[in-house]
């Protein structure tokens, strides 16, 4: 097909790491620097691929969380204590270490500034991740399309990215938390799953035809997409990205 | 370009076959779900499955009437792309062969039309000789509706997104026309053991 033409098969490339940021307990920030990276669009992934002594290989999809820029990409992991791949990833990987990595792929689950809004991104634990790479592009070029982020975290030691969307918060966006488990002292947010009075109050409305991401654990994004689907949103207007029990 | 990375063991299973693993992928016990929007809801007296298309006459059976046509119980092993495997999943569904038989075409491609506007192509022979089915029983029980249900494609020799969800018709067509994914991103045909994941693979 034409596509294919145009853009060429997806080598892998050799990605070094270049910076390891913790972002919670259970989730890291890996930063690397990929030889010729083609850039990529907010809300793409990549497939990344291991390598043992004895040539066994592991591949898996992580979300990229960050803005384009140049040959720096970043993908932000939760460790699964079971999981093959993000026990490695997050506890062993280090600065100049390099592993294999092709992408960008998916081209569905994206949204770019010039698409324009209102924009409604629903996140559920590192389901954030492919979101902040939204929210961050949009800040990249000073958009002001309004932008509501809802988040679900279990505590706010769990809350990824905590302080930088507090830092980007205005200028058309509005971040609202909502903690299920545990609560800090004096918390004044939400402090329960995510559910249709919530949907309606953080808004926009389905009347405004906002665009709306989902992304989460699967119950979390069933959930919230059959609650939107109730709110009056079109069905096509709501992408949604699963993670499954496993992929770790 | 392979090269080994420092420090990964793997965690290989011993209980899988690895002639059953396509390249890239993991053997899970659990069941994924992957979907691009909210998942459909249709009530079984709404629910209809038709043939379209390059066809001499459609065909169209309501689901009582498709429940009454012969259906086979299948055990084969499914592959996503997005890397996990599912060794002996076992199905029961109407074999497309059932479906079309009788029907004279002269269509060599078929689109999956799904609820949801979720559309997959592939060639007809890949539909064909007893290798896919519209199936609505996993493990035994109805599906279930994140996983497809009421009723689902079954093309187990192709990456899974080319067994469509929700779906609810087969549209013979005489050329190719890419589906969903295909238009985002992914291989046209989707070989798992070519590892045919992406545009140019």
């Amino acid at each position: 097909m034409a596509g294919a033409a145009l853009l060429g098969r997806l080598t892998w490339r050799a990605a070094e790491v270049v910076e390891v940021r913790p972002e919670t307990p259970r989730v890291k920030t890996l930063v690397f620097d990929v030889v010729d990276w083609p850039g990529h669009r907010p809300g793409q992934h990549v497939d990344i691929r291991l390598t043992a002594e004895d040539g066994y290989q592991a591949e898996r999809s992580y979300s990229i969380g960050s803005a384009s820029d140049g040959n720096r990409i970043e993908l932000t992991v939760e460790r699964l204590d079971d999981g093959e791949v993000s026990p490695y990833l997050t506890g062993e990987l280090r600065p100049g270490d390099t592993i294999e990595l092709r992408g960008p792929i998916g081209g569905y689950f994206v949204w770019e500034p010039p698409q324009g809004g209102p924009l409604l991104l629903v996140a559920g634990g590192s389901g954030v991740v492919p979101l902040m790479a939204m929210v961050r592009a949009r800040a990249a070029v000073g958009s002001d399309v309004e932008t509501r982020l809802l988040f679900s975290s279990r505590g706010w030691d769990d809350v990824i990215y905590r302080d930088e969307l507090e830092r980007l918060g205005g200028n058309g966006l509005s971040v609202v938390q909502t903690l299920t488990r545990s609560q800090p002292p004096g918390w004044r947010g939400y402090a329960r799953r995510v559910d249709a009075a919530m949907l309606a109050e953080v808004g926009p409305s389905a009347p405004e035809r906002p665009r709306v991401y989902v992304c989460g654990p699967t119950p979390f994004v069933e959930a919230v997409a059959e609650a939107l689907v109730g709110l009056g949103h079109e069905p096509t207007a709501i992408r949604t990205e699963r993670f499954g029990p496993t992929g770790g | 370009m392979s090269f080994v990375s420092r420090g990964f063991q793997g965690r290989r299973r011993q209980d899988a076959d690895p002639s059953r693993v396509p390249p890239g992928q993991y053997v899970t016990d659990d069941f994924p779900v992957l979907s691009a929007g909210p998942t459909p809801h249709t009530a079984l007296d709404e629910w209809t499955f038709s043939i379209v298309g390059e066809v001499n006459e459609p065909r169209r059976w309501t689901w009582d009437e498709f429940r009454a046509l012969p259906s086979e119980e299948v055990t084969v092993d499914i592959h996503c792309v997005t890397k996990w495997s599912k060794l002996d999943s076992s199905w029961e569904g109407v074999s497309v062969d059932t479906l079309l038989d009788g029907v004279e075409t002269s269509a060599e491609y078929i689109v999956e039309l799904a609820d949801g506007g979720y559309t997959t192509n592939l060639p007809l022979e890949d539909v064909t000789g007893g290798k896919a089915w519209v199936v609505f029983a996993f493990d035994g029980e109805p599906l279930e509706a994140e996983h497809g249900g009421p009723a689902r494609m079954l093309v187990p020799h192709l990456y899974f997104w080319k067994s469509a969800k929700w779906v609810r018709a087969l549209e013979l067509r005489t050329s190719d026309e890419p589906g969903f994914w295909e238009i985002n991103g992914y291989h046209n045909y989707g070989d798992p053991w070519q590892e045919q994941r992406y545009w140019g693979d």
